[in-house]
């Protein structure tokens, strides 16, 4: 074995390319570790981790290290050249004269367009927002780990100048058609979507389109915009957009439970508007989002048979005492963790932990039922989403199948675009690994996506269910599911 | 799109999307069948995230931006007179002027302690270069940057009290700035030579040139110095190291009015065979009219604008309109070209000049597009002329509606330089340069490129941002 490792100053790619790099160089033939990465404190100490040097980096460097088997160090090497250039791709001119991509979004606009995507790290995710706002475009910011006090400024700016901030933090937009970060494939139709919730607005469009009723548009507006700080006030610009738009005939108001000041003026707005405003409130005394589907499939005029689901290849072998919950959706961790807290003696912990419940002070081995959302910020500062990089979860799943007892994990599988593009292919494995001895170990998945989406629904279906898994397209079936295993009253 | 209709007509149909950050978003955008403007974005330079929000969020940004960027290209700067240093900028025996932000003897670079010993000996301040020095480190002098007294300076800058200089004009607003009279190429005091042909030739400047040239714009009442640099630009010159086009345009306007001046044949010989001899006698035109434009946008609270950029040969320095009269400075680099005769890369002296107000106004490095002819000297190819402008439009606040560059469909030059583009793109302004001799007395050594220090910039950001 051989260690390579070189800085290159000045050399920016995002952290999700540069997984795919990584992995793509990873999978040569006699390469043992691979870390191709941007030289932020995180990457520098995971290198540490490897074993390599410390390297004098700063995020504005790449870094490229490789472990390798003396003959294969330079095909390696070769390799990243190839994957970092294919990273690249469509983005840059370089004939003679062509003028160099632009690099800050006012530059960017300067050819004219209506909504800009900003999913560069939080703390310059106000810049370019900014920049699309006083040029008057209205902008999805999907970074995270923006602050408040930013958020509120944006959205003020952008209700000055008549344009909609999404964001921060918002996952999931559909503007006519158009799926932005992670959106599934639906169908057109006259149902208009303002969501704090990105999964939560997956679930309910993927349930929708299931039972024949279309999406006109989805906006999401962030996690926060309900709360007393932000005062919903995208929310508000929202719901007033698809009032003023035709196609819309429904609007769905789709959030975590919101402040009450906030939530008394959303609903003053409602009754103001001419659209019929449908409210989905999550929270432990609400319906759940497959609930919500049904109510508003009624609204449409179509009808709502209950979600479909396939059970595991053998059902139930042993005894399981423990739930726990592996969530890449932070709202359909949340929904699945009201239903299994309503029927589960024991209080759940967790990093997103409901009024009643426990933090996880023992990190993810706390004993006991645990749910995480693996897509908070702590596990995604300076790494993918874990809706694209599966590696914190399939880790997971093996250190749960590792620890003496019998537990039910129940896991999301979201699909569409910008979402894995073949998820089941890493979770099957590693599922059917977890459950290999059969008696103490069962796996309930949740799968959020619809018959369109690129993944092929059916393929990662039959992939979960082979493995070993039930599968549901209803979170809140899923999460019953696993209380049922847990012998839990229903 | 209607602004009547919501979210500025957003719902109405398939947007038009730019995206900026995580690649993988551009791909699923493409595979939907849209196709995104791709943003190619990097972490800004420098630790200073939260202070570009903190100068992005100022309120008063986006109009004072707008008006800086207004006032520099509505600017109509006109050549209207000859005046004395003494009378223009208020300097006496013994007070010098020089180019860059402030510097003092000890510090100063050989150009610039040549140039000041050469000015010492015209002014009969000393009589042999020892003495200058002698006064010099005995503290028997006074030195400014120009840019404190509303004028510019080629490479060393320095301006002493006698010197002839020409007066601008800016129509638009009023304002006068001021520019030394240039002396040709080799041997000249602002290149650090101070031998006695350079002595002789300020004096004859003094003598037959100045008087020569005030006779000339009193009988052209003024000349319109854009509509010349608008020319000139599309006849091949960006006007900071190329003013060839310029020069003749100007020769062109001034023969006339030099010819009627009733001047003794012998001296109109000289100064017509002086000026048409110096291919950068427009220069010294060029830099106090960028100095005219951009002045009126200084002093703008929250402008995040830079007013000035300047070096005196040891440090590079910036103003930006939000901060005042502040310099913010960072060791200059020394610049890459190409070298006359023997001279090397080892006899270059740090960039040194106010001449970097051409870019600072959106011509030289801003211009190099129009100016394929120079590649070749500054390095490079010509397409790489065409990059170097393009991508100071992203560090620019906007277009010059007056300075247009052929080749790019008469677009116009990239104008306003912005801090904050600047730190966040970690693009710096290209700048064309002349390459002073290290040594006090060599003069000029070779011309090319030059790369601002990132830190001047980082610097302004912070000090912006506190001042909000």
């Amino acid at each position: 074995m051989v260690d390579h490792l070189d800085v290159r100053r000045g050399v920016y790619h995002d952290s999700v390319s540069l997984m795919q790099v990584s992995r793509r160089v990873g999978d040569l033939p006699g390469v043992d570790k691979v870390l191709v990465a941007m030289g932020t404190e995180l990457n520098r100490e995971l290198l540490v981790g490897m074993g390599f040097a410390a390297p004098d980096a700063g995020p504005n460097d790449l870094l490229v290290a490789i472990r390798a088997q003396d003959d294969a160090l330079d095909a390696a090497l070769a390799e990243v050249e190839v994957a970092l250039a294919a990273t690249r791709g469509g983005a840059s001119g370089g004939g003679f004269g062509d003028a160099p991509p632009a690099r800050t979004t006012a530059a960017a606009l300067t050819g004219g367009a209506d909504l800009v995507l900003v999913s560069v790290p939080g703390e310059y995710a106000y810049l370019e927002a900014m920049d699309a706002v006083r040029a008057g475009a209205s902008v999805m910011v999907f970074s995270d780990n923006v602050p408040v006090e930013q958020e509120v400024a944006l959205k003020q700016a952008a209700a000055d100048r008549g344009v909609l901030v999404m964001g921060p933090d918002a996952g999931t937009a559909i503007v006519s058609g158009v799926g932005l970060g992670f959106a599934n494939v639906v169908r057109p139709g006259p149902i208009g979507i303002v969501a704090a919730s990105g999964t939560g607005a997956q679930q309910l469009t993927c349930l929708l389109d299931d039972a024949g009723v279309g999406i006109s548009h989805v906006l999401g507006v962030g996690g926060r915009d309900l709360s007393a700080a932000v005062g919903g006030s995208s929310t508000q610009q929202a719901m007033r957009a698809l009032d003023a738009d035709p196609a819309t005939t429904t609007i769905v108001v789709l959030s975590k439970p919101a402040d009450p000041d906030v939530s008394q003026a959303l609903h003053a707005l409602a009754d103001e508007l001419t659209t019929p405003v449908v409210f989905a409130l999550l929270g432990p005394d609400a319906n759940d989002l497959t609930s919500t589907a049904g109510t508003v499939v009624q609204i449409a005029g179509a009808t709502f048979t209950p979600p479909a689901s396939w059970p595991a290849p053998r059902e139930r072998q042993g005894t399981y005492t423990e739930l726990r919950g592996l969530f890449a959706g932070g709202t359909l961790c949340d929904e699945a963790m009201l239903i299994a807290a309503s029927h589960l003696d024991a209080p759940i912990a967790s990093n997103i932990p409901l009024a009643d419940g426990r933090p996880l002070d023992d990190g993810l081995d706390t004993p006991g039922h645990v749910f995480v959302d693996f897509g908070e910020d702590e596990f995604t500062r300076g790494r993918p989403h874990p809706m694209i990089d599966q590696g914190l979860r399939l880790e997971r799943i093996a250190a749960e199948a590792a620890r003496p007892g019998g537990r039910v994990l129940l896991l999301d599988v979201v699909l569409g675009h910008g979402a894995h593009p073949d998820p089941a292919a890493e979770l099957a494995p590693a599922i059917a690994e977890a459950i290999a001895d059969g008696e103490d170990l069962a796996v309930v998945v949740s799968l959020c996506g619809t018959a369109g989406d690129p993944q092929g629904r059916d393929k990662q279906v039959r992939a979960l269910v082979d493995a070993g898994a039930s599968v549901h397209l209803s979170n809140a079936a899923a999460a019953r599911k696993a209380v049922e295993l847990l012998g839990g009253a229903l | 799109m209607s602004n009547d209709q919501p979210l500025a007509g957003l719902l109405a149909g398939q947007p038009r999307i730019v995206t900026a950050g995580v690649e993988l978003f551009d791909t699923t955008l493409r595979a939907q069948g849209v196709d995104p403007v791709v943003v190619d974005w990097r972490p800004p330079a420098g630790d200073v995230a939260a202070e570009l929000a903190t100068v992005a969020a100022d309120p008063r940004i986006a109009d004072a931006n707008a008006t800086a960027l207004e006032r520099i290209t509505s600017a109509e700067p006109r050549w209207v007179g000859i005046t004395t240093a003494r009378e223009a900028v208020g300097i006496d025996t013994g007070q010098f002027l020089h180019a860059g932000p402030p510097i003092t003897w000890d510090r100063a670079s050989g150009p610039l302690r040549g140039a000041l010993i050469g000015a010492m000996l015209y002014e009969g301040m000393a009589q042999t270069p020892d003495e200058a020095v002698a006064i010099a480190e005995r503290g028997g002098i006074e030195l400014a940057p120009c840019h404190s007294r509303q004028a510019v300076g080629p490479m060393a800058g320095v301006v002493s009290p006698s010197m002839p200089m020409f007066v601008i004009e800016n129509a638009a607003f009023g304002n006068q700035a001021y520019c030394s009279l240039n002396e040709g190429l080799g041997k000249v005091l602002r290149y650090g030579a101070y031998g006695p042909e350079v002595i002789t030739r300020l004096r004859w400047m003094h003598d037959v040139l100045g008087p020569a040239m005030a006779a000339a714009v009193e009988r052209l009442e003024s000349l319109d110095i854009r509509a010349l640099m608008v020319q000139a630009l599309q006849m091949g010159d960006e006007l900071h190291n190329r003013n060839r086009a310029a020069s003749s345009l100007f020769v062109r306007e001034v023969v006339p009015p030099l010819l009627e001046a009733g001047i003794d044949p012998g001296d109109l010989a000289d100064v017509v065979r002086f000026i048409n001899g110096n291919e950068h006698f427009f220069l010294n035109l060029g830099m106090p009219a960028g100095k005219a434009a951009v002045d009126p946008a200084r002093d703008l609270p929250g402008c995040s604008v830079v007013v000035a950029m300047a070096r005196n040969g040891t440090d590079f320095g910036i103003q930006v309109s939000g901060t005042g009269d502040r310099w913010f400075t960072a060791p200059a680099q020394v610049p890459d070209g190409l070298f006359l005769g023997d001279y090397g890369p080892d006899d270059a002296n740090p960039d040194i000049g106010d001449s970097t107000i051409t870019e600072t106004s959106g011509v030289g490095g801003f211009a190099m597009a129009a100016a394929p002819a120079i590649v070749r000297f500054v390095g490079g190819a010509v397409g790489d002329a065409l990059t170097a402008t393009q991508t100071m439009y992203d560090i620019a606040l906007g277009e010059h509606p007056h300075f247009q560059i052929p080749i790019l469909e008469f677009r116009g030059t990239p104008v306003g330089i912005d801090v904050t583009r600047v730190v966040r793109t970690g693009i710096v302004p290209a700048v064309n340069t002349g390459i002073a001799g290290r040594e006090a007395g060599t003069g000029q050594v070779g011309a090319g490129l030059v790369e601002p220090p990132m830190a001047v910039f980082v610097e302004a950001v912070r000090a912006l941002a506190a001042a909000g």
